[in-house]
């Protein structure tokens, strides 16, 4: 039992995936040339006015209702003024006292429990530009398309009691974020990002220790290894007679460090205030509910109901309701195909495995759901094998065709004709006198190695276990 | 003398085909060339651009196009007006080359209506004062008398309608910009409804309080520009989205039955006896063509200026953060980012707009923003409370314009003197009413300026009882000397 009791909260930026920015019509595309999705509103030029996108508004409120927070019926924005090259306007354009959602929770699963996390309050903002700072130049370039692009931010109460929860937190809020469809959450491209709020404090104590903000954990590695690192760097502070001074560091993902940027005292005043450029916000019931009922269903339903519908086990049930585009691939499949399990299995295998060495989604593949049921039918009425459904999967994955076409074109079919295996097998047993030897003198492995060559010589289409029953038949 | 004409009088002559667009633009060109060298209204003259807009409108008159409202006027605009490719300085040196991509949206209006851009006319650097004094460039002079300033900060615009350069001009008005100027020069100016008139392309003093508003040469032309200008503009949030009236159709309505409320904070000690004179004698008018005067007390008035002066520099020091020498205008050398921003902005900025970034900040800063700002802003509240109340009983409230006539160049040098300057105008703005200047006597061969403050929306009313004391007075046809004892020498940019 460790001496300390580790307290995290997180500030989860999530950028909305609108098709213009929060307060002018530019395009939030990413990627472009530089500065080429900017207007006067956006550059912050002189004379030009915001103008609030409704459609930020729907889904920030989209997102706090996923996150079961009250959606107050009045927001308004304030202006966080600060000096920096990428803000064009000195200050940026936020929510202070009067957030669009407060006071929500979310769920999640470690080690077989549930846990209940806090959610603040979420809020929006406008996104800033990039430097460029080029290498040996005694300039930098900025770039203002991302300026102006919408942002939510999410904050967390601080109730997180160790590195491994905040990442489990952070992959809950992302199947969340992902579910309502607002933004694609994906932290190497930017589109989520997280600074935490650490601090530990003596084990069964009630008064949090002075806390420190990490910022630029970039991947949800990062935020585990860097809280990690973080809180065994204050407790070695403690232990040596030291205190934990209250600032901002920063992860260091090459050399695995976090290091102090700012104190306490060089942080910003930020001088919040009402922007008196945009009105208030009055935020009817009505459209609330209509939000409301475009939710889909949430991850945690869907998992319950896996597990009752199609008894999956609570591991796979978790890890396929994680992700929507798996979750529905998965149904999809099922109104072709009956068996859950088979499918589960073939998305838990192959499928994960092929996504995980891509670092793609599902739907980023060419697989479509009808072709799995085919792979699975195929499978069933003995047409190939598990192995050969391999190769087929491969296939699948990289030319998008079908998998009968596959089998086909490539003569994978299953050989299960008594015969013709029985061939093969009487060859090997006359090209192998040694291992048959070894075999009758009590090897058994040398059995694998005919059975083996018996595969080889078939090109992996022999039904293997016909192939074991006729070896084991001739030798005996 | 063509350049005295109104915009009615003008309009009425091109439609008649007596004159051309071209000669009435010649004719103020020639003005502005004789005149502005000692008056000073303009920062930058756009005579190329003008001799060609309104030789098009010319032609588009030949051809027998349908013209629009003010087709061939000249006119002028403040230079915290965004006009597009037109050099835009806010009369501050850190505005350097800046020229807009585009056209503020009253100017946009403007444009379409036929109106014919000839420069920009200098102000207190933005916005920032009560006599343009306060200018990076030069010091605009009062036409009546060029000892005096024009007043502030709209005192180019001011001073150029004033002087005969132009036949219109548009201002901005956060704290009595517009009005006090237009009484400092015996012209017509008023500050619409705060949202009556879009601000988009406005740059930004306290963008709770900025509003564009016209100067004209008498009240018909007052209401035939707010015509063109008065719109709901969907690229400001705050501007409203209702029907403009037809603000020259009820002008000749008279006051009969007029209530007008005469709040005796704006008579009391700091108002000069003889612009308490005048005004008062003005109010004798209107009663005596049938309106009702009642003395009433709005007793919060006192509180306008230590509100404003928490309020708008608030606003400003975050609205004037941009001018970071980063993406436009003057950038001063340095080594590294921070002696980059701090001698971009301490070389940049005149003394009062940093003056008044410092106060701004400091009342928005951590630990002070209860006691100052939220102070102010409840403040604030119970102002516009005060007004509305006053205004359940009464369609009108006049007061004076400003508490004194023009005062000579250079003599106002304590800040908090001249802030009283905009004692009678501060509490308009800050509770977001339309008001109007308008001359109603003379002191001293200096105009005095007549304030009426109308109910939300309630441009109309104003006008109509502005026209109908404007065609009792005939004070509007006197027509100021242009001369002075010597002009001291300015910088010139």
């Amino acid at each position: 039992m460790s001496k300390y009791e580790t307290v995290i909260g997180l500030e989860v930026h999530v950028e909305l995936a609108t098709a213009t920015k929060i307060f002018c019509s530019c395009p939030t595309e990413f990627g472009k040339e530089p500065n080429t999705h900017v207007c006067p509103v956006c550059l912050g030029l002189p004379g030009s006015l915001p103008v609030l996108n409704k459609r930020v508004v729907e889904f920030a409120i989209k997102a706090g209702l996923a996150l079961n927070c009250e959606i107050p019926r009045f927001a308004k924005f304030d202006r966080k003024n600060y000096f920096y090259p990428d803000l064009p306007k000195a200050y940026q354009i936020s929510q202070y006292d009067l957030p669009l959602a407060v006071n929500g929770h979310l769920e999640f699963e470690l080690n077989g429990e549930t846990k209940r996390v806090g959610i603040t309050r979420v809020h929006l903002e406008e996104d800033a530009g990039k430097l460029v700072h080029a290498q040996f130049a005694d300039y930098s370039l900025a770039d203002y398309n991302r300026t102006g692009v919408p942002l939510i931010e999410i904050v967390s109460e601080p109730e997180l009691r160790s590195p491994e929860e905040a990442k489990a937190y952070l992959e809950k809020l992302k199947s969340i974020i992902q579910y309502t469809g607002i933004s694609d959450v994906k932290m190497e491209e930017g589109s989520l990002r997280c600074d935490a709020n650490v601090s530990i404090m003596p084990a069964g104590s009630k008064e949090f220790g002075t806390r420190s903000e990490i910022k630029n954990m970039n991947s949800f590695k990062a935020v585990q290894r860097g809280l990690a690192y973080e809180v065994e760097r204050q407790r070695e502070v403690l232990e040596a007679g030291g205190r934990v001074v209250q600032e901002t560091r920063r992860w260091d993902e090459h050399k695995g460090i976090t290091y102090a940027l700012r104190s306490k005292e060089e942080a910003h005043d930020y001088r919040y205030f009402p922007d008196p450029d945009l009105v208030p916000i009055i935020v009817e019931t009505a459209w609330v509910e209509e939000i409301r009922q475009s939710l889909p269903e949430m991850p945690d339903a869907r998992r319950k109901r896996y597990l009752k519908q199609w008894g999956l086990s609570e591991y796979d049930a978790t890890v396929i309701t994680a992700s929507k585009s798996m979750a529905d691939f998965f149904e999809a499949t099922l109104a072709e195909y009956h068996d859950a399990k088979a499918v589960a299995n073939s998305l838990l295998g192959e499928v994960l495995k092929y996504l995980n060495a891509q670092g793609i989604e599902i739907q980023q593949t060419k697989l479509t759901p009808s072709h799995l049921a085919e792979l699975l039918k195929l499978q069933d009425d003995g047409t190939i094998s598990g192995k050969i459904a391999k190769t087929v999967f491969e296939e699948m994955f990289n030319s998008g065709k079908g998998p009968a076409e596959i089998v086909k074109e490539q003569g994978l079919v299953q050989i299960s004709d008594q015969d013709a295996i029985a061939a093969i097998v009487a060859q090997v047993i006359a090209d192998n006198p040694k291992s048959v030897a070894d075999f009758k003198a009590g090897t058994e492995k040398a059995l694998g190695f005919l059975v083996g060559q018996v595969m080889k010589i078939s090109q992996g289409r022999a039904n293997p276990e016909m192939v074991n029953q006729l070896l084991r038949e001739k030798l005996q | 003398m063509l350049e005295q004409c109104t915009v009615a009088e003008a309009l009425e002559r091109l439609e008649k085909k007596e004159i051309s667009a071209l000669e009435l633009t010649e004719a103020a060109l020639r003005r502005v060339e004789a005149v502005d060298e000692s008056v000073k209204a303009f920062v930058t003259v756009t005579k190329n651009e003008a001799l060609a807009a309104a030789a098009l409108v010319d032609a588009k008159r030949l051809s027998g196009e349908a013209m629009p409202l003010l087709a061939g006027i000249p006119m002028a605009l403040k230079d915290n007006l965004c006009t597009k490719g037109v050099l835009t300085t806010c009369s501050s040196k850190i505005l350097d080359n800046f020229k807009p991509p585009y056209d503020a949206t009253a100017v946009e209006l403007l444009r379409d209506a036929g109106a014919v851009l000839l420069g920009k006319t200098n102000l207190d650097e933005f916005a920032m004062g009560s006599s343009t004094e306060n200018s990076a460039f030069f010091t605009t002079r009062n036409p009546w008398d060029l000892e005096r300033v024009p007043g502030g900060s709209s005192g180019g615009s001011a001073a150029a309608v004033a002087a005969d350069e132009v036949c219109f001009a548009l201002g901005s008005d956060t704290g009595g910009s517009i009005r006090q100027p237009a009484a400092f020069c015996g012209v017509v100016g008023m500050k619409p409804t705060y949202g009556r008139v879009s601000r988009y392309g406005l740059i930004a003093f306290a963008s709770s309080l900025d509003q564009i508003g016209p100067f004209t040469k008498d009240v018909r032309d007052c209401a035939i520009v707010m015509n063109a200008i008065a719109r709901y503009d969907a690229r400001d949030t705050t501007s409203v989205p209702m029907e403009t009236p037809d603000y020259t159709a009820q002008l000749s309505g008279g006051v009969k039955g007029l209530r007008i409320g005469v709040p005796q904070e704006y008579f009391a000690a700091g108002i000069d006896q003889d612009v308490r004179n005048a005004v008062q004698q003005a109010l004798a008018v209107l009663v005596a063509l049938g309106a009702e005067a009642e003395e009433i007390s709005l007793p919060h008035t006192d509180y306008g200026i230590a509100v404003y002066y928490l309020i708008a520099p608030a606003e400003a020091s975050s609205n004037l953060a941009r001018y970071d020498g980063v993406q436009y205008g003057y950038r001063a050398e340095a080594d590294n980012l921070l002696e980059m921003y701090q001698k971009t902005r301490s070389r940049g900025f005149g003394s009062e707009v940093k003056r008044r970034i410092m106060l701004g900040t400091y009342a928005l800063s951590s630990g002070y923003y209860d006691a100052y700002y939220l102070k102010a802003s409840q403040v604030r509240t119970l102002i516009k409370q005060e007004f509305a109340e006053a205004f359940k009983k009464f369609d009108l409230i006049l007061t004076p314009t400003a508490p004194s006539t023009a005062f000579p160049v250079g003599t106002v040098e304590d800040p908090l003197t001249m802030y009283l300057n905009d004692i009678c105008t501060i509490p308009v703005n800050l509770a977001g009413l339309p008001a109007l200047s308008m001359p109603c006597g003379f002191v001293n061969n200096l105009p005095v300026g007549l304030q009426l403050i109308g109910k939300p929306f309630a441009e109309a009313t104003i006008l109509r009882a502005a026209y109908a004391y404007e065609q009792h007075s005939g004070l509007i046809k006197q027509k100021p000397a242009l001369s002075g004892k010597g002009v001291p020498q300015d910088e010139q940019i």
